[in-house]
């Protein structure tokens, strides 16, 4: 059911603002002007991002990440993520695949979830710029409350998943 | 963004030097990874282009403005976590809503809400995390987010008067 309901929705949504174009009915416009930004904004980084995910499943050997990320690694693990997760470009749309990736090559799952909680907020590209608007102090303050609230929430998030057996649903194959 | 370019350009061209085949594999994967998720994604940039337009930047700031801080930031944690915005759009927003007089612990809870919850992603998360994991994750993620802002609320004096 659901495999019709989707690309039925899709397929409308097309049409609304195919004949809003044509109608002039402003909304229709409006938000066919919003998928076409956000969605140059996402092509823009996209395919970049995912040429070097190849690179990483094909480069980086299973041994390096499980040593320096894995289950037996140290706190040292979450410097080595959390610089990684500093300067990754875009959105959660871009740490997720990675995530997958980071999983997939024996990473911890509590340091994959640190990577994908970090790509969120504590990325310095986007600390730049939000410094400009909100000032130094408050991005500094930011930063510095978030650190230790990432490991944390990670261990946790980490454990909550280990024991409540969801962790079999986690990056399905070829994700 | 050109870094990134830069860095993939350079990526590739060490690939294909040390090991053709690999690079070609490299590709392979990256294609067949971005084919799989390109529906989710679809429907997550359908989503946020409704509701960018039902939820237009005046609304965020005139719920933000009215409210005293400790109820502003659960409306703005709830904005946060229903819109989805690029750096380049949140950030001005930001600097408008602070010198409108925003509480800076209210800004806070926007901004780091809509970083770190998304409902709009979703649709792309469940595919990676699975659903149960996604839904924690957001949880566990409003409750930080929600610490981060009272944290630089304190340190702001948002509570104080």
């Amino acid at each position: 059911m659901k495999k019709f309901i989707q690309p039925a929705l899709v397929a409308l949504y097309a049409l609304f603002i195919i004949v809003s174009l044509f109608t002039g009915f402003d909304p229709g416009r409006e938000i066919g002007k919003n998928f076409l930004t956000f969605t140059i904004s996402m092509l823009k980084i996209l395919p970049a991002a995912f040429i070097l995910i190849g690179l990483f499943e094909v480069w980086v050997k299973k041994e390096t990440i499980q040593k320096h990320l894995g289950e037996k690694s140290s706190l040292k693990a979450y410097f080595w993520i959390l610089l990684l997760a500093s300067t990754t470009v875009g959105g959660m749309y871009v740490a997720f695949p990675v995530s997958a990736s980071l999983y997939k090559k024996g990473a911890k799952l509590s340091v994959v979830i640190a990577y994908l909680t970090a790509a969120a907020i504590f990325r310095i590209p986007m600390a730049i710029f939000e410094a400009s608007f909100l000032g130094l102090k408050f991005t500094m303050i930011r930063f510095a409350v978030s650190l230790p609230l990432i490991v944390i929430s990670s261990e946790l998030l980490g454990r909550m998943i280990e024991n409540t057996g969801i962790k079999e649903e986690l990056f399905p194959e070829e994700s | 963004m050109s870094i990134l370019y830069i860095i993939c350009a350079v990526g590739l061209a060490a690939s294909v030097i040390a090991d053709r085949k690999k690079t070609l594999k490299a590709l392979k994967i990256a294609l067949k990874k971005f084919l799989k998720i390109a529906p989710a994604f679809s429907v997550m940039l359908i989503l946020v282009s409704v509701i960018l337009y039902l939820v237009p930047d005046e609304m965020i700031i005139k719920y933000l403005g009215d409210e005293d801080s400790a109820r502003g930031i659960g409306i703005a944690a709830f904005f946060g976590s229903i819109t989805m915005m690029p750096g380049f759009v949140a950030f001005p927003l930001c600097g408008i809503l602070a010198a409108k007089g925003i509480p800076y612990s209210v800004i806070a809870a926007f901004s780091t809400t809509l970083m770190l919850v998304g409902v709009i992603s979703f649709p792309v998360e469940q595919k990676y995390l699975g659903t149960r994991t996604a839904l924690l994750r957001n949880a566990v993620c409003l409750v930080m987010a929600i610490i981060i802002s009272l944290i630089i609320g304190l340190v702001y004096g948002d509570f104080t008067s």
